[in-house]
């Protein structure tokens, strides 16, 4: 038995036993997340033992990949092969694991081009609550054999059971990119992303703050030079370091967020008016709030806001973390997530709570 | 499959007259004459006549159906277009028939935000038709686009030619709405790019109409690319072929279509569409670009020198969009060819892992003198999904089992090879049997379990998709687990 199995078995002991005291779990690999969601409760079960890049065929285009790996491990392994993942995970911090990514469900500036976690996840293997090794998904990029359980866990926030390893598809990087920034009103720069939208432009990523837009182009030479004319505006020059401050929400909007929103709305809304700055991404899908007002008012007026215009809103950082921070379900939806959390940890032990108090 | 001993007429008219209550008279069909065009979908070697067909045409009747159902606890097969290739609208005989053809409205067109609205009944193509106006087009295009419906995509997940790229149903579909079995609308994802609590829209998606009866999709439309053009190469070896197209992803590029056709598949196809293809050459390759002109020539001298070193023997490049689509007429009308120059075939579906390829052809020929009979293979070679076509006669005695035997051990070795059952026609009824051997009993009790997390009374497709333990035992496969299968030779019956 290998080093590797022995770990599998030790986290099945650990997850017996504490099924049998209904002792609670908190699953954490660095815990660069560990300010999301709800408070975290219970022991730790660290996944960072289980450890390792399982199989990678750059040809593939698939990598699997333990829980506990680093994620700049998997991004060095797939950068030497000039492959990435496409939905730019942000790491919030270095000792970031691949399962936290799965976990959180996070994606960066990429995703409005390519998708989020769950649309590169193809297989996944966890750990249930009673003990069970089980596998969904798989290697292959097409498979509908079994419901699609493995994309499920993509932002289950651990709820479900301890993921132990992930199969995800992998891109290549982009033949160029040239990122441009022009300035333009909120509206004006709303109006113009989706426009933009509806053209086949490669546009790869865009923020827009405070009377400034920026777009990233990426793909071949061609198809960037000919859209760089079309969108007009300066190139950027700190391209490079401007969007991994965004990833990581390391810039000056963010540094200075007391109380950070994140608004999930369709591009196309209108601008939203609410007490605080706003930055844009995804083309207007994602706007960030950042506001002082922590009274319950403030946070009904923000998640009202969302609903009106068809949205939802998150609590992203900050405020007290034992209160609602993801926008309430529907009766009818709530019911089929505890009927999901009862079957696949009958007594309660992953991550209580870190979603939904009911959960 | 009998239907006399399923139900008796009493209880036929009790569940008839409880529908009526709710529909109009000519939504509830029960007399065989008007039951019988329901009795199969695309995989016609199954058939059996349902109790009851209901055709309702809102979301109020949809619920009200479910709630009927649920009480009297009559199960039910949703149904859309019926073009499934793997028996999963196969009526249940003391069941209904939930047919959604008849919600077959397009709801709300929004170029701005580039989605569409659509009743589960909209045929895939017809949303592309619809949008076409704008210079935007829904992606997926499985091959029966023309006749299949979008709430059958939803249930199946389906793919097509372009899915490398563009992806599947799940990477294409915004939201969901939905009715249980208990009769709650329920809202899957959203306008927003994604939705608070866990993401049932992925799971729901693919999940073969077991888990809610689709009402409305919201799907995301993207700009029509300004061209497409295929470069159409030539292999004296299928190996080479296969290694040519792990060439061209290794050059960083993700075509809008890869495909790959043997000898026999090209030799059947090129009589019947003219095609031009090179029917001496042990493999085709067909390999699409898209985007602006400039950067599609770009890509295509790219991949084109890929080809060149990967020991192409022929390569032409369609010059116009006439020779373009001619180019895929041939890979676009195997399965009609393959009727042409067999009575009947049996098109399987697995996934394989690409670098698997010449030892899963190498396996299906070894088959082909076990089974005594031909196959022709062609492959969606960009993601791995491989559709052997099986030719066989079913007016010859014991051919039909053959055939089928034949397909399950494709199957299996699928399985073994790292890769899966099926890539996109869905487990229905056809493979049922063969997920015991890709899933060992704990998953498929958590299958069950998610299932029951919807559909708590299991009224919902039941029997379909995710086989019971009873059912696995019957096989003969218990807890035979991927990579330890034995595939040789074994009598699998």
């Amino acid at each position: 038995m290998t080093t590797m199995d022995n770990q599998l078995d030790q986290f099945r002991d650990v997850i017996l036993d504490a099924a049998d005291r209904k002792q609670a779990l908190c699953i954490r690999g660095g815990g660069s997340k560990d300010w999301y969601g709800r408070e975290p409760v219970g022991d730790v079960l660290d996944t960072r033992p289980y450890s390792g890049v399982v199989s990678y065929d750059p040809t593939e285009l698939v990598i699997t990949v333990r829980s506990g790996t680093p994620l700049t491990e998997v991004e060095a392994v797939l950068a030497e092969q000039n492959q990435m993942l496409a939905f730019e995970p942000p790491h919030c911090g270095a000792d970031a694991t691949v399962g936290g990514m799965v976990a959180a469900g996070l994606a960066g500036p990429r995703r409005v081009a390519v998708g989020s976690v769950r649309d590169f996840v193809l297989g996944a293997a966890l750990i249930n609550g009673k003990g069970e090794l089980l596998h969904f998904g798989g290697q292959v990029m097409k498979n509908v054999a079994g419901y699609d359980v493995s994309r499920l866990l993509a932002g289950s926030l651990g709820l479900l059971g301890l993921l132990v390893e992930v199969s995800l598809k992998v891109l290549p990087k982009p033949f160029a990119e040239t990122s441009l920034r022009l300035a333009l009103s909120e509206e004006e720069a709303l109006r113009r992303l989706n426009e933009w939208g509806g053209q086949p432009l490669p546009i790869s990523a865009s923020a827009w703050c405070d009377g400034v837009l920026a777009v990233r182009l990426s793909g071949a030479q061609a198809a960037i030079r000919a859209a760089r004319d079309y969108i007009g505006g300066d190139e950027m020059h700190d391209a490079e370091t401007f969007w991994i401050a965004m990833r990581e929400q390391s810039n000056d909007f963010f540094a200075q967020a007391p109380l950070l929103w994140r608004l999930s709305v369709p591009s196309v809304a209108a601008p939203i008016a609410l007490v605080g700055e706003q930055l844009i991404e995804w083309g207007g899908a994602q706007r960030w709030l950042r506001t002082h007002d922590t009274s319950a008012a403030s946070m009904a007026a923000i998640r009202e806001a969302a609903t009106a215009v068809g949205g939802h809103a998150t609590l992203f950082r900050g405020g007290d973390r034992t209160g609602d921070i993801f926008q309430p379900l529907a009766p009818a939806a709530e019911r089929i997530h505890r009927n999901l959390k009862q079957s696949f940890d009958p007594s309660g032990i992953f991550n209580p709570g870190r979603m939904y108090a009911t959960l | 499959m009998s239907t006399a001993a399923a139900y008796t007429a009493e209880h036929q008219r009790m569940v008839v007259n409880a529908l009526r209550a709710v529909l109009p008279e000519r939504a509830v069909l029960f007399d065989a004459e008007d039951t019988r065009p329901y009795e199969c979908d695309g995989l016609s070697v199954y058939a059996q006549l349902p109790m009851v067909v209901v055709l309702p045409d809102t979301e109020e009747q949809v619920v009200a159906i479910l709630k009927i159902c649920n009480a009297l606890k009559v199960r039910i097969v949703p149904r859309g277009a019926g073009t499934g290739l793997s028996g999963g609208a196969l009526p249940i005989a003391d069941g209904v028939v939930l047919s959604t053809a008849r919600m077959s409205r397009i709801v709300n067109v929004d170029p701005y935000a580039r989605t569409a609205i659509v009743q589960p009944g909209v045929r895939n193509l017809a949303i592309s038709e619809a949008v076409a106006q704008h210079g935007l087009y829904y992606a997926p295009d499985p091959s029966s686009q023309i006749a299949c419906s979008i709430g059958g995509n939803v249930a199946e997940n389906s793919g097509g030619v372009h899915c490398l790229k563009y992806g599947l149903t799940v990477h294409n579909v915004m939201r969901v709405r939905m009715v249980t079995i208990e009769g709650d609308v329920i809202e899957l994802g959203g306008a927003s790019l994604d939705a608070p609590g866990l993401d049932l829209l992925a799971v729901f998606i693919g999940s073969e109409g077991m888990l809610g009866v689709v009402t409305e999709v919201t799907v995301r439309l993207i700009p029509k690319p300004r061209q497409a053009r295929v470069i159409l190469a030539s292999f004296d070896d299928v190996v080479k072929g296969g290694n040519a197209v792990a060439g061209v992803i290794a050059a960083g590029i993700i075509p809008a279509g890869l495909e790959m056709m043997d000898k026999t598949s090209s030799r059947m196809v090129e009589p019947f569409v003219k095609a031009g293809y090179d029917i001496d050459a042990e493999a085709i390759l067909l390999c699409e670009s898209d985007g602006i002109p400039e950067e599609v020539e770009e890509e295509i001298a790219r991949m084109i020198a890929v080809l060149e070193q990967s020991g192409a023997t022929a390569i032409a490049v369609s010059n116009n969009e006439e020779e373009r689509l001619r180019f895929w007429s041939g890979r676009k009308n195997a399965f009609p060819a393959a009727g042409r120059i067999s009575p009947d075939y049996y098109c399987i579906d697995g996934t394989i892992p690409r670098r698997a390829l010449a030892d899963v052809l190498l396996g299906i020929q070894r088959m082909e003198e076990k089974y005594g009979l031909r196959c022709a293979n062609v492959f969606h070679a960009g993601d791995g999904n491989l559709h052997p076509l099986i030719l066989f006669d079913a007016n010859q005695e014991g051919e039909f089992h053959r055939a089928e035997l034949f397909g399950a051990e494709i199957l299996e070795m699928c399985v073994e090879f790292g890769g899966t059952i099926t890539g996109e026609h869905g487990v229905g009824l056809e493979k049922i049997n063969q997920m015991c051997v890709q899933f060992s009993r704990a998953e498929m009790d958590a299958f069950l379990a998610v299932k029951a997390a919807f559909d708590p009374p299991m009224l919902l497709n039941p029997n379909k998709a995710i086989p019971t333990l009873q059912r696995c035992a019957e096989y003969g496969k218990m807890h035979v687990r991927r990579g330890m299968l034995k595939f040789a030779d074994l009598p699998r019956f």
